[in-house]
């Protein structure tokens, strides 16, 4: 038995735009994995709640005619996991929904919740900032797309206006296009958990495979917000795919993460998981792209 | 013959079907609707409560406080047989209500509303003002002069300290050439995370209360609730469904007393208490932490001159059942591996905490932690294979315990060693993982346990039968041992086939056990069920068949000596002809105008023996050095228990125990908030109960040594697969990687600290 005040299902999206702004203090809910277990802790009891769950235009993966990669937001993580799309140009995001809770929660969470939840530990969202996705909004004056980096505002809070709705996550040609990806999510247990730290990398290699034309990576609890390791990926830019290298890129990182003490995990502690993950996320993209770790 | 075969589960059918009635299944829908406020202080008074807010929401009935309680009951909540002897009785500090908070979760006032949502609202709006007094929350820290007290009664909150002493210590120590070895070893608050929280419901007929409960001990809730509430017991009937497993935290009486008194309350009406899974972790029971500190004085030829163990055993706020965890597992010390010179210092002591009581080993699996991981340290020092110098010092055979006057018949432990070795290639690994370098590495280790089945001598064994004979042959049984998820209803149901000589699809046990009809039993704990109940089961088979075959005389003129009961026929043994059927029998007896007779038989056995459960546990690992991870490759089983019933139960048995041992040994901690005494991670997902995908597969094996003191051969089987499985695994990971970890669980917070002390990492 939960505690809502009253369910609106959207017919459309034009309608649920029109439900949010009818009921300014509606709560969105989709597939509840997230909602449901709110409401039930007393944090949102009491709620009006609008259901966009049947709106099936916001759900599946497909190619935008400029070559961008369209997830709905609707997608659930066993969907993304699945699509040969993903399977073929993202990989690693797959395989990162699929590290989601369990099989249940991953057959109704959808990857809108887990980026509108706006929490820093989704398993989907440090992926999608290593590769610089873009996020579709629809709202009463249309729709606006920003990058992820700018959809985060805070811990908790995204960047969605009175009757605003997520629609879609974007990933351009020219971020996928050439790359390859690992993600690694350390927790406690192999299943049923909340990461301590995610860490998504990847890498574009030249030619030859000797060298990282570019190297992008993302952390899940190292901040606030899922974030990008800037100066880390600035530093690997150009450099052999050597163990040194890869070293002294990982140990870069620390240099942008921002991990906090908690009864969780001690900060020392998941700086030194961040490293290690970095080290060997950056090195099983290396060997995905066909490259070679030399000494 | 029943015993020692495959024989399907009795409830197997409806559990898989969903059609199995649990508590919650069986309570009328129009029932008002129970929840606790609990206190958000960890030590101090209420000093006044507002409830006009939450009564003034629609559909709240009523909502009680503590101020309400208008005569103090005191009551003690240990699942354990009451005792007439004063002296042995359990320490009565609960009421249903308290004014005088001991822990952040106590239970200060309850709300009752025509349903959850709107009782949920109500305890959102209830005021409470307290006077906050300091609290602690270390064992240690509970026992020093000046700490904050919890029960006047219990000066440093000691709430009881118990000694062993054998030999003289203090001279033995004093041997030339000795090697000392010294560790503290730390176990860590635990929860039993039963699938089904617990949950009553309590309504009145007359000036009788009806209590269903989701209880492993329902004859103990009945007088424990007429204590709590001061009223005959005669007036209260318990009644148990089966249930969503128990572990111990049922082995207490939870909040049956809260339900039916709010039941009183309302004039009768039906009430019912689900507890949340958030206040379960809280609010119920959980396992004692225990800091164990031991000091062994070894000779180089690998022989005990001096041992010292001190246990400090955090009960939390009440008392619950105390004493009796702590001595439990410091009674194993001087046993497991005898010595001339022990000297045993036990201590419960109260801390501002959740309430600490039974679960699953009672104290053993954190004896067996200090125990095994200090083994370990000692063979480690000496220079010695761990196996061997284990075979040099544990019990040996023949070895009597005064006290309880067990024996260990069979030479048990060498036994199951011998079974562990074999079965994960312990000799080759071992020699494998010796001196590895880089990042993964693996390693193999095993620790032994000790354990005993039911409570004698210590407190009353027994158990009373029912067998009521049907027309068509089969017959009803009920025993006063609770079927808990454990399988004890087709364990009963296969040694009944036997003793009474007929197909076990003729046995109908009745599961369900209702005090107003169930015969006397305590119910399920300490692996007592299979032991207990196969007294009283032999005993009345006994007499039912002899009262059978009694009335067979009078049908067939045959002298009953030569009649026996086989597959369900009344046959004469001197030539093995069959004369008639038990259902023609049984059919005649009941409707028969010369001799109508009801068949029937009910006794009780009062047992007054004990029996000793042994075996081991053999752990693989790989230990991933950066990431601080432990990954269990293999985890292997070894059990004496006897005569095994029913070799397919036992082995899930086994697989259960085993699991939560993994959790136990890598990674569930319940944790409280220094700051004020509040759980921090009271929930399935921040606590880390292990998972399937966190699991090797289980391997369970047995050394068959029938126990001789046993009606059917068997001994405790339910808790031992718990008790030597954490040390194993931290045995494995020191010889992956030479480092000692005395702290479980063994998670990656505990490697990363010790990885780099030991400069790993």
């Amino acid at each position: 038995m939960y505690d809502i005040k009253a369910l609106y299902e959207a017919q459309s999206v034009a309608h649920a735009v029109q439900l949010l702004l009818e009921h300014p203090q509606a709560q969105i809910i989709a597939g509840g994995s997230d909602v449901l277990v709110q409401i039930r802790e007393g944090k949102r009891a009491g709620k009006e709640l609008v259901s966009i769950y049947g709106l099936d235009e916001l759900r599946g993966v497909s190619f935008e005619e400029d070559g961008a990669i369209r997830i709905g937001s609707l997608t659930s993580f066993s969907h993304i996991t699945k699509d040969p799309i993903i399977q073929a140009h993202i990989n690693v995001l797959g395989q990162a929904v699929d590290q989601v809770g369990g099989p249940q929660i991953r057959n109704i969470g959808t990857i809108g919740g887990n980026t509108c939840n706006g929490v820093t530990s989704a398993d989907s969202a440090s992926t999608l900032f290593a590769w610089d996705a873009i996020i579709e909004i629809t709202g009463p004056e249309g729709v606006r797309r920003i990058p992820i980096q700018d959809f985060y505002i805070k811990a908790g809070q995204v960047d969605l206006r009175p009757g605003e709705l997520q629609t879609a996550i974007l990933i351009p040609k020219a971020a996928y296009e050439g790359y390859q990806g690992h993600y690694i999510k350390y927790a406690m247990r192999n299943a049923m958990d909340i990461a301590t730290t995610g860490c998504s990398v990847n890498v574009k290699l030249s030619v030859d495979k000797s060298i990282m034309e570019d190297v992008r990576i993302a952390y899940g609890v190292a901040g606030p917000v899922p974030m990008r390791a800037s100066t880390a990926e600035a530093y690997a830019k150009g450099k052999p795919t050597t163990k040194a290298e890869i070293k002294a890129f990982a140990a870069t990182v620390l240099e942008d993460i921002n991990p906090r003490d908690s009864w969780r995990a001690a900060k020392d502690f998941r700086q030194h998981i961040a490293v290690a993950l970095a080290e060997r996320a950056l090195t099983e993209s290396i060997r995905l792209a066909g490259g070679m770790i030399h000494e | 013959m029943y015993v020692g075969k495959k024989a399907t589960r009795v409830d197997a059918y409806d559990k898989v079907m969903g059609r199995t009635k649990y508590t919650d299944d069986l309570c009328d829908k129009g029932a008002y609707i129970a929840q606790i406020l609990h206190a958000t202080i960890a030590n101090g008074r209420v000093k006044s409560i507002d409830t006009s807010a939450a009564e003034a929401i629609p559909g709240v009935v009523k909502v009680f406080t503590c101020f309400d309680l208008k005569e103090k009951h005191y009551f003690p909540t240990a699942g354990h047989p009451w005792s007439t002897d004063e002296s042995h009785q359990d320490v009565a500090d609960r009421l249903v209500l308290t004014d005088r908070v001991r822990f952040y979760g106590d239970d200060i006032a309850a709300v009752v509303a025509e349903d959850e949502v709107i009782a949920a609202q109500a305890i959102r709006a209830i005021k409470v003002e307290y006077e906050e007094y300091p609290f602690v929350l270390d064992v240690l820290d509970a026992m020093k002069d000046g700490a904050p007290q919890l029960h006047e009664a219990y000066p440093n909150n000691i709430l009881k300290h118990t000694t062993i002493r054998k030999g003289n210590y203090e001279e033995a120590i004093k041997e030339p050439g000795l090697i000392k070895v010294e560790g503290w070893y730390d176990t860590p608050t635990v929860q039993h995370c039963h699938i089904e929280n617990f949950i009553c419901f309590a309504e009145m007929t007359g000036d009788r209360i009806k209590i269903v409960t989701s209880t492993q001990i329902p004859h103990i809730v009945r007088r424990v609730v007429g204590q709590a509430l001061g009223i005959e017991w005669g007036r209260i009937q318990v009644i148990k469904p089966y249930i969503g497993g128990g572990f111990g935290n049922k082995q207490d009486v939870l909040y049956e007393p809260l339900c039916a008194w709010l039941c009183m309350q309302l004039g009768g009406h039906l009430v019912k208490l689900d507890v949340p899974r958030e206040d379960t972790f809280v609010s119920t029971r959980v396992r004692h932490a225990i800091r164990s500190h031991i000091i062994s004085w070894v000779r180089p030829d690998g022989t005990y001159a001096a041992r010292k163990l001190e246990a400090f055993s955090d009960q939390g706020a009440y008392a619950s059942h105390g004493h009796s965890i702590c001595a439990k597992g410091v009674g194993a010390f001087p046993q497991l591996y005898p010595c001339d010179n022990v000297e045993c210092d036990a201590y419960t002591v109260f801390t501002n905490k959740s309430v600490a009581g039974a679960m699953r080993g009672y104290g053993i699996p954190q004896a067996m932690w200090a125990t095994e991981c200090h083994t370990e340290e000692v063979a480690a020092k000496l220079g010695m294979d761990p196996i061997q110098f284990r075979r040099k010092n544990l019990m040996p055979v023949g070895y009597t315990d005064p006290f309880s006057k067990n024996e260990l018949y069979s030479d048990t432990f060498n036994q199951c060693i011998d079974k562990g070795m074999e079965a994960t290639d312990y000799l080759r690994k071992y020699q494998a993982y010796q001196n590895q370098t880089g990042d993964i590495r693996r390693g193999i280790g095993m620790a032994v346990f000790w354990y005993n089945t039911a409570v004698w001598p210590i407190s009353l064994e027994t158990s009373s039968c029912r067998m009521v004979l049907n027309q068509d042959g089969s017959l009803q049984v009920q025993v006063g041992e609770t079927e808990i998820g454990q399988g004890a209803d087709t364990a009963f149901a296969q040694m009944t086939a036997d003793v009474v000589g007929i197909p076990m699809e003729k046995v109908h046990v009745v599961s369900c056990q209702d005090t107003d009809i169930t015969p006397f039993g305590t119910g399920a704990y300490a692996s007592r069920q299979t032991y207990t109940a196969g007294f009283s089961i032999r005993q009345t088979g006994s007499l039912l068949k002899e009262r059978i075959l009694n009335y067979a005389h009078e049908l067939t003129r045959m002298p009953p000596y030569n009649l026996d009961i086989v597959d369900g026929n009344i046959v004469r043994t001197t030539d093995g002809r069959v004369l008639m059927t038990l259902g023609e029998l049984a059919t005649e007896a009941l409707y028969s105008l010369t001799h109508s007779q009801h068949i029937t038989a009910e006794s009780t056995a009062q047992i007054k023996s004990n029996a000793y459960s042994f075996g081991c546990t053999f752990a693989e690992v790989e230990v991933d050095i950066p990431l601080c991870k432990v990954k269990l490759l293999d985890l292997v089983n070894v059990h004496d228990a006897g005569t095994i019933i029913n070799p397919a139960l036992a082995e899930a048995q086994v697989h259960g125990g085993m699991s939560m041992g993994i959790g136990y040994g890598l990674s569930e901690k319940l944790l409280f908030d220094p700051k004020s005494g509040k759980a921090l991670n009271n929930n399935l997902l921040d606590y880390k109960l292990s998972t399937f995908m966190d699991h090797p597969r289980l391997r369970a094996f047995f050394v068959e040594n029938a126990e001789p003191t046993s009606a059917f051969g068997t001994k405790a089987l339910g808790e031992p697969p718990t008790c030597s499985v954490a040390p194993a695994i931290r045995n494995a990971i020191y010889q992956a990687t030479g480092v000692f970890i005395d702290e479980a669980p063994v998670n990656p917070h505990i490697l990363f600290r010790r990885f780099k002390e030991e400069e790993l990492i």
